[in-house]
């Protein structure tokens, strides 16, 4: 009968509090793998999407609001530019392509994007990687068609075929509903960009939608550019920028989306701190556990005394099973931190349309564990060494 | 040459109020290998602590307890541990089986901390013991003879030279006191371990042609009779 049999008998005699404390071993490190792995992800993922483009311009404001508004289809747009502006900057030499793209209508929530079709046929969303459809034909820039991304499309129930009537502004209000009828005519592969909870239509359609300003028909939200080269956005950065300021050029989109994670690093923090903080609750509750069974377990640790156990061996068996309550948890940590992957991923996949690969390793799958493990067995010291000074003689005395 | 030979043995406790009290005072005692022999002794006479004293449970201030030629009072505490686990047994009057442990693994529990677990060996002493269709039940689930008799299984399964026996019929009726010892002492002359039991029952100690009372026994219990 090894030492680990006597461990896992130790533990089934304990069952419940074993339980409860494998389960909040469990939380708190299913909590930790998660905040973390979130986290790298959600920062590697987002500075990483810029759906094949180096650079915004719009109107002027806050770079961060026109990326977010038009890469990421979140927050409202800084403003209209005009056609002059769109045609200044399509055929500026630093300029390789460039693509018009027009906001303020939605349908049931979900924005619908005005813009051309060469966004789907000639930009790479990631290298080797165009949008392609699952269903149907790309819209014809002259009719009153659509094509959904591939999330929208799930969410709203639409197929090809469907027709649909847009609303006005981005928040879906159903009074604002506007005249015009848009026929599905395909619906996008999923690209996990934002582009797959987006309706695109044709740039033409959303600037003459009924009801918007018709001196405005010809404005843009925002122009998506391809540089030359990398030296190209310096140019354009000191002219739009510094020199200009009618215009924002927001570049490079990837430092920008950085710049958010570095200004809301505090709220990161804090969730870290919550996870440790949680991690060491549950070490603690480990030695509560424990600790609280001693009175219980005097006798027993007595007779295995009586018996010719060792006080080193006694002080193992409990740092053992310390050790082995923070494994289970450990154990069960890794169903939480999936289950909390999956709601998080869902969460993100439905805010911004990014998908987060729930199932990704990352090392804090290794060290999480041994120091949650680690910790535990520490927690399991204390009682561990009330059970090592145990007196055996007094406590075999008959209980009367 | 004696299995157990003990000299000038002397064991005291602090009281609550800080004096130190002796409880165990023996000036010699001595078992022959194979020998039964019973301790007469009164509920608080000392008898347990000097149970205790030859088990290495209690450690003594001072004399020498021979077991063979190892002098247990003079053993650092983890070599008395090992002593106890692989030369003698312990029968306690409360069993002291270990309640979430089956009767089998009581056994080979008993055997883990000597010369190891052996299933078959366990398994022999407890069907000696007329337990070999209990194995697999826990303590609860068997009768007060039923106990007695694991703890003898256990405290044999060693093959120890000594066993120890401390009250062992104490919570015993009448039949279930008979058989058990008769248990206890037909194992003990099949295995040739020699047996020190302690008890106040009279007819427990008429089945003994060797029976020493305690109280002449200890000096310290003459002092206070006196």
């Amino acid at each position: 009968m090894s030492l680990f049999h006597i461990v896992l008998r130790n533990l089934r005699q304990h069952l419940l509090s074993t339980v409860i404390t494998a389960l909040s071993i469990a939380l708190a490190g299913g909590l930790l793998m998660s905040i973390w792995i979130v986290k790298q992800q959600s920062q590697e993922t987002f500075t990483r999407v810029n759906i094949g483009f180096d650079a915004v311009l719009g109107a002027r404001g806050s770079k961060l609001q026109l990326v977010l508004n038009s890469i990421f289809h979140l927050e409202a747009s800084p403003g209209n530019l005009n056609q002059t502006d769109y045609d200044y900057i399509r055929h500026h030499p630093t300029v390789k392509r460039s693509i018009p793209i027009a906001v303020g209508d939605n349908l049931k929530g979900f924005r619908i994007v005005g813009t051309l079709p060469q966004l789907f046929t000639d930009i790479e969303y990631a290298p080797h990687h165009t949008f392609s459809l699952s269903q149907g034909k790309l819209f014809d820039p002259n009719k009153k068609e659509a094509i959904l991304g591939s999330f929208a499309a799930e969410q709203l129930n639409i197929k090809v075929g469907d027709t649909f009537h847009p609303f006005h502004g981005l928040a879906y209000d159903p009074r604002n509903q506007h005249p015009e009828e848009y026929t599905v005519t395909g619906i996008l592969r999923a690209s996990n960009t934002p582009a797959d909870k987006v309706i695109w239509i044709p740039l033409h359609g959303l600037q003459t939608m009924g009801g918007h300003d018709p001196k405005a028909a010809n404005d843009i939200s925002a122009v998506l550019i391809q540089l030359r080269s990398p030296t190209s956005g310096f140019i354009l950065d000191l002219m739009y920028n510094k020199q200009g300021n009618r215009l924002t050029f927001a570049w490079p989109i990837g430092a920008i989306v950085a710049d958010l994670f570095g200004k809301i690093g505090w709220f990161d923090k804090v969730l870290t701190l919550i996870a440790y903080l949680v991690a060491l609750v549950s070490a603690a509750g480990v030695l509560v556990a424990i600790y609280n069974s001693m009175a219980a377990r005097g006798r027993d640790i007595a007779i295995l005394r009586a018996l010719g156990a060792h006080r080193r061996t006694i002080l193992g068996t409990i740092v053992l099973e310390a050790a082995t309550i923070g494994t289970l948890g450990m154990l069960a940590a890794f169903v939480f931190h999936f289950a909390i992957m999956a709601t998080v991923g869902t969460i993100i996949r439905t805010q911004t349309g990014v998908l987060l690969n729930v199932w990704s390793c990352d090392r804090v799958m290794i060290w999480a564990p041994l120091a949650m493990i680690s910790l535990c067995a520490l927690g399991g010291l204390v009682p561990a060494l009330k059970a090592y000074r145990a007196d055996i003689a007094s406590n075999l005395a008959p209980i009367s | 040459m004696p299995l157990l030979t003990l000299h000038s043995v002397k064991k005291s406790f602090l009281t609550p109020t800080g004096e130190r009290k002796v409880i165990v005072d023996i000036p010699h005692f001595a078992i022959e290998a194979g020998e039964q022999c019973a301790l007469r002794g009164e509920s608080g006479s000392g008898k347990t602590t000097f149970l205790h004293l030859i088990a290495g449970i209690l450690s003594a201030d001072e004399g020498s307890i021979l077991i063979g030629n190892q002098d247990m009072a003079k053993l650092a505490e983890s070599k008395r541990d090992r002593l106890r686990a692989e030369s003698l047994g312990y029968i306690f009057q409360t069993f002291n089986l270990l309640q979430g442990y089956t009767c089998l693994e009581n056994v080979l529990l008993g055997m883990s901390f000597g010369p190891g677990s052996d299933k078959k060996r366990a398994t022999e002493v407890l069907e000696r013991v007329g337990l070999g269709h209990r194995l697999n039940h826990y303590p609860r689930q068997l009768s007060t003879g039923q106990q007695q008799r694991v703890a003898v299984a256990r405290a044999l399964a060693n093959r120890p030279k000594l066993i120890l026996a401390d009250e062992p019929t104490g919570n015993l009726d009448p039949s279930n006191s008979r058989e058990s010892l008769t248990l206890i002492r037909d194992t003990c002359k099949e295995t040739g371990a020699s047996l020190l039991l302690v008890s106040h029952d009279p007819h427990v100690l008429s089945t003994f042609q060797s029976v020493q009372d305690f109280s002449r026994l200890n000096q310290v219990v003459q002092e206070t009779a006196q």
